[in-house]
């Protein structure tokens, strides 16, 4: 553990992509805290540019301050980054698994279908997906989900094909274990550093969808996010650039951050892989 | 042999076709209501009775095999259903709409190609050289952009604050340019949103490029054609560059999907009018039959778009019949 530390913060963009990430989360979890009247409380004049009294980054098309609205737009990124990407990994540990560990008719079928979910245009599916089961928060997380749950499919059916037939898994199969205990107990944990890694890179992704779909007006309406305000300054771009400019910043820093730390973890775990 | 493989491709994309269809149908029951309901809220005011005649008329009464199997003969033959708002066929507004979408991606995808191939072999050249690292850091940079975002941001520097370039639609309005003057119009619009969806891929053509030339550079046909002589140059360009090529065309396959979705935030953005731009009014219009028939337009052609590359590759290169 402390090797994989040392070898993890020994990438300067891992630890920096890490010390920003740790900040934004920091940020989103004292939001309420620190800004109890919420994003949506008007607090003067619209438009008003950084640095005007009281105003650090200025204020919206509403005269809402836009530094509260960044930091509870933190809020709505990463829970819907990373609960998707927490079901999405669920999804497809569990079908790449069976997939890679049964073979044959079975990983033939599930491999076909994790094919076609890459084929097809996945982000109008999210569209039709959202759109049709109402936007919501849930709804966006379900529909994220479904759509990158093959990227870990593929990964963990590549490894279990390998992990299977080693010595290991064959003395379980002697002592008589089922197989769901070989799967989850035996070959999963050994199939953890790949899954970790492109998890990580698709918390990021993740993000980035999410802020595609509320730009679009396909958010939770109840919800400030950097998508919507985005979305909610395209006519104000003209006249006040900070509206448009400041939200896409922090979600080009925050999906930055989770790609070093993606670049990072996987040097750390896979030593022999290193390019 | 490779007329086998042909062959097995085009099966592949019917049944990918089937599915989409399918998936479809299942789509519809997600939405609360159904076509009834929708039918009956326009006309104001209904009664159970109303409801059931018009469920009955829709065939919506019966048993869900039977509808599927209906509806699957309906989008046989084209009929995408009508659109709720515009009260024509779904169909026709999209293909309507579909021209300017492709002219679009016809240009990104050329500008993304030229643009990656040319900095990745630069790139390759030297590894570790600035321009090298360059590469890299502007692709994690746009990887790690929303698309949309920086789509508005090439506006704001090239067309609000710069004035170089028109920031809206695919011609200027009311001018009625004709002949070279159109087009030259239309050359200009197109820039910032074919730019702006070339950027991303042209970031993954790059690093693609750079590291199939250099896998291929250290191959023995290359050391080969060098003992034999020939100028560094010309190997590599004829012999490292063409056979590093080859991976690519496959990639540019893999990519449609999310060229598709690239149109509906860029397309969005700039007002360029094709189908992207038509998502976002139907989402907006709460124009469910529009929206399910852009996405299946959309997906059975990037499944016709990965069966053109599967079968240029299989040409490109003779070894890919040996698999599937």
């Amino acid at each position: 553990m402390m090797d994989f530390a040392r070898r993890f913060f020994s990438r300067p963009t891992a630890l920096f992509g890490f010390a920003v990430f740790a900040a934004i989360v920091a940020i989103a979890l004292a939001a309420p805290l620190l800004f109890a009247r919420g994003p949506f409380n008007i607090v003067g004049m619209p438009l008003l540019p950084p640095g005007a009294p009281g105003l650090l980054v200025g204020s919206d098309v509403l005269g809402r301050d836009m530094l509260v609205g960044l930091a509870f737009g933190a809020r709505v990124s990463l829970l819907v980054g990373i609960s998707a990407t927490l079901c999405a990994a669920g999804m497809g540990v569990l079908l790449g698994s069976v997939a890679g560990y049964y073979g044959g008719l079975v990983d033939d079928l599930l491999m076909r279908v994790t094919e076609f979910f890459q084929i097809i245009p996945s982000f109008v599916l999210l569209m039709v997906l959202v759109a049709f089961l109402q936007p919501s928060l849930e709804s966006a997380v379900i529909g994220i989900a479904l759509i990158s749950w093959p990227q870990v499919a593929r990964v963990v059916r590549g490894e279990f094909l390998t992990l299977r037939s080693r010595e290991f898994v064959q003395a379980a199969r002697t002592i008589g274990m089922r197989d769901a205990g070989i799967i989850f107990t035996q070959i999963l944990p050994n199939a953890l550093p790949p899954i970790v890694v492109i998890s990580s890179m698709m918390v990021g992704n993740a993000i980035l969808a999410e802020s595609a779909l509320s730009f679009l007006g396909l958010g939770d309406p109840n919800l400030l996010s950097w998508g919507s305000m985005i979305g909610g300054a395209r006519s104000a771009m003209w006249v006040a650039w900070w509206t448009t400019v400041l939200p896409g910043v922090s979600i080009m820093v925050t999906v930055l951050a989770l790609n070093f730390i993606g670049d990072g973890l996987n040097d750390a775990l896979n030593p022999r892989r290193r390019r | 042999m490779k007329l086998r493989y042909i062959a097995m491709r085009l099966v592949k994309t019917v049944l990918v076709a089937i599915a989409v269809v399918l998936l479809s149908f299942f789509l519809i029951r997600l939405a609360p209501g159904d076509a009834a309901t929708v039918m009956a809220g326009q006309s104001g005011y209904a009664d159970e009775a109303f409801m059931k005649d018009l469920r009955a008329e829709y065939g919506l009464d019966q048993p869900l095999p039977v509808q599927l199997w209906k509806y699957m003969d309906q989008v046989a033959h084209g009929d995408l259903g009508t659109s709720y708002v515009r009260r024509q066929p779904v169909l026709a507004i999209i293909l309507e709409r579909l021209p300017n979408t492709l002219l679009l991606d016809a240009f990104a995808l050329v500008v993304a190609a030229a643009g990656g191939i040319w900095l990745g072999a630069m790139a390759a050249r030297r590894p570790g050289s600035a321009l090298d690292n360059a590469t890299t850091v502007l692709a994690m940079l746009f990887y790690s952009v929303p698309q949309f975002w920086l789509g508005m941001m090439m506006m704001l520097l090239f067309a609000v604050w710069l004035g170089w370039l028109p920031p809206f639609g695919i011609e200027t309005m009311g001018a009625d340019y004709t002949g070279l003057a159109r087009l030259g119009d239309i050359g200009l619009h197109i820039l910032l949103p074919g730019t702006t969806l070339a950027l991303y891929f042209m970031a993954s053509y790059a690093r693609l490029t750079r590291t199939a030339m250099i896998e291929v550079a250290d191959q023995d046909f290359v050391k080969t054609a060098r003992a034999k002589g020939i100028g560094e140059r010309q190997v590599a360009r004829r012999h490292i560059l063409r056979n590093a090529l080859i991976p690519l065309i496959t990639f540019a396959g893999l990519q449609a999907s999310i060229l598709v979705g690239g149109n509906v935030l860029v397309e969005n953005v700039f007002s360029w009018p094709g189908v992207g731009t038509l998502a976002y009014e139907a989402v907006t219009q709460r124009d469910n039959p529009l929206l399910l028939g852009i996405f299946i337009v959309t997906a059975i052609l990037v499944s016709l778009f990965n069966l053109i590359t599967d079968i240029a590759y299989s040409v490109a290169d003779p070894r890919v019949e040996l698999g599937r």
